[in-house]
């Protein structure tokens, strides 16, 4: 080392090397981008996309205010929408716990066989979007609620399902053993030392997911499964926009509310 | 947990009440659900006898674009929500600016990717741009809100030291605090990454793009030999995201 040059080294936070790997990384990211990007716009038609704000103005002039007296003919449905939710949870959670727990490591029953295959499930519900599986269901059940209820209760397995198996992996295992050592059956050790460690993990994980289907549940009407969605999907169709505008408010407002009931109960809960 | 015997029924009957009316109000069109089972034989008999061929051309198409728009939207959501982040940090920014990006997370949080897509598709017509504008908008709302969070928890003892050696507003950003929130956003980029491919399945029903009208049209047609490729295709794609992103994501912690 010289330190008799009038020249000090500069502080550098990195290495040349590093310095020099870094902005390859971002050279190859601003690549990979434009790439995209160009290949996404193949096909835009550009006058559109200028049109946009023109477009957006007109949209908003049409769009308030917002039909009131339509709100007539939206309980009913909102009920529905509701209801979707509601089912579909219940049904997702009879589903998911006893999947829950054959894909826990200490509570799964073979983990050579079946551990892998409710791994399986979980990992398939919750890769497919809700509203694709509504896609799905209608074409097998026809249109109607019970598409939306099943469509809600698959999509919840695989949520719950992950979530409640990693709750039942961090247990203690000291009230197992007391219980198991007090000579039960394994169902027993199940009821008296597993269950009550993982209840309140399990309602705040089903009111977490119940507020989750509000929102979605409120959609799943565009492709015919029911609730609120099949106004709105007739309502842009017929560019009825004044009617879409109260049908987002109604929305936007049911989901606030029932937000604000899921966390008020998971507070009194846990 | 609930003390009062009373309430404990009256909340246990009103469940009951609520789930026969639920259930009740179903409407089940039980002689098109019957027929259901058939046709449900026929979607699973898809998965045995994969059509790949037929429709090849259209699901490359819905794949790229799927796909083109999860970059895309996820790159440039990420760049739009460092400002918005940066304002909606209480410790930074001041309260005018304050209200005004926590205005815009909150509105971005609560519309649902799809009625935005409704919105931008009626703006700038069919197409993946219409999705791309959809998801950089939906991650904005998610991104600025966990980082702004993550800002107002930094230990302020760092940036204060860098504050103190006469740094300026950039030079505190840049020494002081985006060391303590890097690694976390990165990982938050990565799981977005994740959700925006998923959402970019499904904003094609509403005509803005993706894969999503690919299906849609599958099933529209009843060619579940086609479904079922899209649907497998999804799902892997899902899981490569998932498990890469939650590798990355350890690597760099």
């Amino acid at each position: 080392m010289k330190f008799e040059s009038t020249e000090y080294a500069l502080w550098r936070r990195r290495t040349p090397a590093a310095e020099l790997l870094r902005w390859l990384a971002w050279l190859l990211a601003v690549l990979l981008f434009v790439l995209c990007w160009e290949a996404m716009t193949a096909n835009q038609i550009w006058a559109f996309v200028w049109d946009a704000p023109r477009q957006a103005g007109d949209l908003f002039s049409r769009m308030v205010p917002p039909r009131w007296s339509y709100l007539d003919q939206l309980w009913r449905p909102l009920w529905d929408t509701i209801n979707i939710a509601t089912l579909g949870t219940g049904l997702g959670l009879i589903i998911a716990a006893p999947v829950g727990f054959l894909a826990a490591r200490n509570t799964s029953p073979n983990a050579l066989l079946i551990r892998p295959l409710a791994l399986l499930m979980i990992v398939t519900s919750r890769s497919v979007n809700s509203l694709i599986w509504a896609l799905l269901l209608v074409t097998i059940l026809g249109p109607g609620l019970l598409a939306g209820v099943i469509a809600i209760a698959l999509r919840s397995i695989g949520f719950i399902g992950k979530l409640l198996y990693e709750a039942i992996e961090e247990i203690d295992l000291k009230p197992v053993e007391a219980v198991r050592a007090t000579g039960a059956s394994p169902l027993q050790v199940l009821d008296y030392g597993i269950v009550p460690q993982i209840l309140p993990a399990f309602a705040g994980i089903a009111l977490f997911r119940w507020d989750i289907n509000i929102r979605e549940s409120t959609v799943l009407g565009l492709v015919g499964a029911g609730g609120i969605g099949l106004q709105l999907k007739a309502s842009v169709d017929t560019l009825a926009w004044p009617r879409v505008t109260l049908i987002f408010l109604l929305i936007l407002a049911t989901v606030l509310i029932s937000e604000w009931i899921s966390a008020a109960v998971r507070q009194r809960l846990i | 947990m609930i003390a009062d015997p009373r309430l404990r029924w009256a909340l246990l009957l009103g469940g009951l009440l609520y789930l026969v009316l639920g259930i009740l109000s179903l409407e089940v069109n039980w002689s098109r659900a019957a027929e259901g089972w058939e046709r449900g034989l026929r979607f699973f008999g898809g998965f045995l006898q994969l059509d790949v061929g037929r429709r090849w051309g259209a699901i490359q198409q819905g794949l790229l674009e799927s796909l083109t728009m999860t970059v895309t939207a996820t790159a440039t959501g990420i760049l739009l929500s460092l400002p918005v982040g940066l304002g909606a940090a209480r410790n930074l920014s001041p309260a005018p600016l304050y209200l005004l990006c926590r205005a815009l997370i909150a509105v971005s949080r609560s519309l649902q990717e799809i009625i935005v897509a409704i919105l931008f598709v009626a703006m700038v017509g069919f197409g993946p741009l219409a999705g791309f504008l959809t998801l950089s908008f939906a991650t904005i709302g998610f991104l600025a809100k966990l980082l702004a969070e993550d800002i107002e928890d930094i230990n302020e003892a760092q940036a204060e030291a860098v504050r103190a050696t006469g740094a300026s507003w950039w030079q505190v950003l840049n020494y002081g605090i985006q060391p303590q929130v890097m690694p976390r956003l990165i990982g938050l980029s990565l799981y977005r990454l994740d959700i925006n491919f998923r959402e970019s399945a499904v904003i094609g029903i509403v005509g803005a793009g993706g894969v999503g009208a690919t299906l849609n049209t599958a099933l529209d047609r009843y060619e579940y030999g086609t479904a079922a490729v899209i649907l497998l295709l999804i799902i892997a794609i899902v899981l490569v995201t998932e498990y890469s992103s939650s590798w990355v994501r350890r690597w760099v912690r």
